[in-house]
């Protein structure tokens, strides 16, 4: 599936909750223990992405010309706001991904309701997806 | 528990009072607002938002400068606020009262001023493990300048501080003494008093950190022989980015300006400057007129209800809070000192501080999560943060409980 197509996905599976907060946020929660774990080895502190209240460490390998994620946190909603990215952005180029728009994240009508510095936290990880993906695509420029 | 029998059990109308603060009817997610984020900023009766509005529609010219009668009013006005400030904390003279942006540029005009000229390289600065980062940073930053260095006063598990240290601290080479009197993170009441006095037998000043006491307790500067006392007006059911700076005449004679500008002058020629006698060698610029309006505004506020009244009422809420919140499974307070204010600190095992203030947000419920700007005092707590519920006299006991509910349904969802 493309970016925007699994963005299409996850809108039509927040819009099923209407006005019900608690069933949005148990389900994020739920996304959250699920979320693809990053490896024990790379659970370091220059991993960790600024401008988050909770902790949220983030790691990226090149497979088979695609950027994928791995993370951790230690907040559950944190948790499962990352899975969620990482269900819409892992597994693709790093074209794909720098041109990524993300207009999910207004649309599922959750983010408005984050505190900023969760919000600051969002921004400051949808950042460094994007530059991972551009110091991919650099490598693979300068090789 | 109704707000009627906790109005009676307590002198003051809690239910009355709250009508004062018009934000208090206010619904947040479709729910009653909770406010439980004192500590960060108290909300403002209508006396001050109306003192602040009546400045606007009747009182707005600038102070200090104009011959014209608005001006003279205003001069009087504003004079009048810090005359109020002064006899609120029962400071010798209203020239020791100096206005300033609030907590934050108080402590950073003494660290300027006070260590231009006192502090030298291989001087000592004594602060506290509990300290805001307000109160911590500008003595770093000048002990970093002038090669000074910064004692720190340890504390016990309770999160009161070790005296017996404070006192081998405390030698020849210590040039001044900066502590809070209540910590925001814990809610210790510090024993400043007795700081400051065993401060003064070696004849070093000592600044007090009053941001979180103003709301809570009397203070009355000539008892406790404070050096320096520093506050913000936001935090006292005033307005914000207004602030006071009492410092003693003597120190403030000596001391130099330190930010000049319009108004802290005598005389300027491009040779030299003559500055201005106190207060106003220290307020450069146009000050914060409706602030200092509103400030005044506040303390009257608080005054007609009464420090002592409050006091005792929050007294009951903070013994109802510890009682109530004690009682939920895995829910650890965090500061337990003898002598305490309502501020209540609280982790949860297996839930993070963050996800549990989210959870509560979306129930109407303010509180603050995170390490409240005491980084080092959550190390040594070994916590990342906490949630802290800080309570004023317009809290009620029913709110305690909508809280602990909101807490329970957040580790339902959460573990």
């Amino acid at each position: 599936m493309s970016i925007e197509e699994i963005e299409n996905e996850i809108v039509e599976e927040f819009e099923l909750f209407g006005d019900d907060w608690e069933g949005k946020y148990e389900h994020l929660i739920d996304l959250g223990k699920h979320l693809p774990l990053i490896d024990k080895q790379y659970k370091t502190d220059d991993r960790l992405i600024n401008g988050c209240q909770s902790k949220v460490w983030l790691h990226s390998e090149l497979k088979d010309e695609k950027v994928v994620f791995t993370a951790d946190s230690d907040a559950i909603i944190t948790k499962g706001i990352v899975a969620l990215m990482i269900r819409v952005i892992s597994g693709h180029t790093t074209d794909e991904i720098i041109n990524a728009q993300l207009k999910f994240i207004n649309k599922v009508g959750l983010i408005e309701h984050l505190s900023p510095t969760r919000s600051n936290g969002l921004v400051s990880m949808i950042k460094q997806m994007k530059l991972d993906a551009l110091a991919y695509k650099q490598l693979k420029t300068l090789n | 528990m109704t707000i009627e029998t906790i109005a009676k059990n307590s002198t003051l109308n809690i239910q009355k009072l709250r009508q004062d603060f018009p934000i208090l009817s206010k619904k947040v997610n479709g729910k009653p607002l909770v406010y439980l984020d004192n500590g960060a900023t108290a909300q403002k009766p209508k006396q001050v938002i109306d003192a602040i509005s009546n400045y606007y529609q009747t009182q707005n010219a600038n102070v200090h400068r104009g011959v014209h009668q608005l001006s003279i009013e205003i001069t009087v006005a504003y004079e009048n606020a810090r005359t109020t400030v002064q006899k609120h904390l029962n400071a010798a003279f209203s020239k020791e009262i100096i206005f300033t942006s609030g907590t934050t540029e108080s402590i950073n005009l003494v660290a300027n001023s006070f260590g231009k000229k006192y502090i030298k390289a291989g001087d000592e600065i004594i602060i506290s493990e509990m300290e805001h980062h307000s109160n911590i940073l500008p003595w770093q930053m000048l002990c970093e300048e002038k090669g000074a260095v910064l004692k720190i006063i340890p504390i016990n598990e309770k999160g009161e501080l070790l005296i017996d240290e404070y006192k081998k601290l405390l030698c020849g080479k210590t040039k001044i003494v900066a502590v809070t009197h209540i910590s925001n993170t814990l809610g210790t009441i510090n024993p400043v008093k007795e700081i400051i006095a065993l401060a003064h037998e070696k004849n070093i000043p000592v600044l007090i950190d009053g941001a979180q006491a103003l709301p809570h307790i009397k203070v009355d500067l000539q008892d406790l022989d404070a050096d320096f006392y520093c506050f913000g007006a936001h935090k006292i059911f005033g307005p914000s980015g207004v602030g006071i700076l009492y410092g003693k005449e003597k120190w403030l004679n000596e001391m130099p300006p330190y930010k000049v500008g319009g108004g802290t002058i005598k005389t300027v020629t491009f040779e030299k400057t003559e500055y201005a006698d106190l207060p106003l060698k220290f307020e450069a610029g146009t000050p914060n007129i409706e602030g200092g309006i509103g400030l005044a505004a506040a303390i009257d506020y608080v005054n007609e209800i009464g420090l002592e009244n409050i006091g005792a009422y929050e007294c009951e809420l903070l013994e109802y809070a510890t009682k109530k919140l004690s009682a939920v499974e895995g829910l650890r307070i965090i500061g337990t000192a003898k002598e305490k204010a309502s501020v209540i600190s609280f982790v949860i095992e297996e839930v993070h501080p963050l996800d549990v203030g989210t959870i509560l947000d979306k129930q109407g419920i303010a509180v603050r999560t995170g390490h409240h700007c005491t980084q080092p005092l959550m190390e040594h707590f070994g916590i990342p943060g906490t949630i802290r519920a800080s309570l004023v006299f317009y809290n009620t006991k029913e709110e305690i409980d909508v809280l602990v509910n909101g807490i329970q349904k957040a580790i339902k969802m959460l573990k």
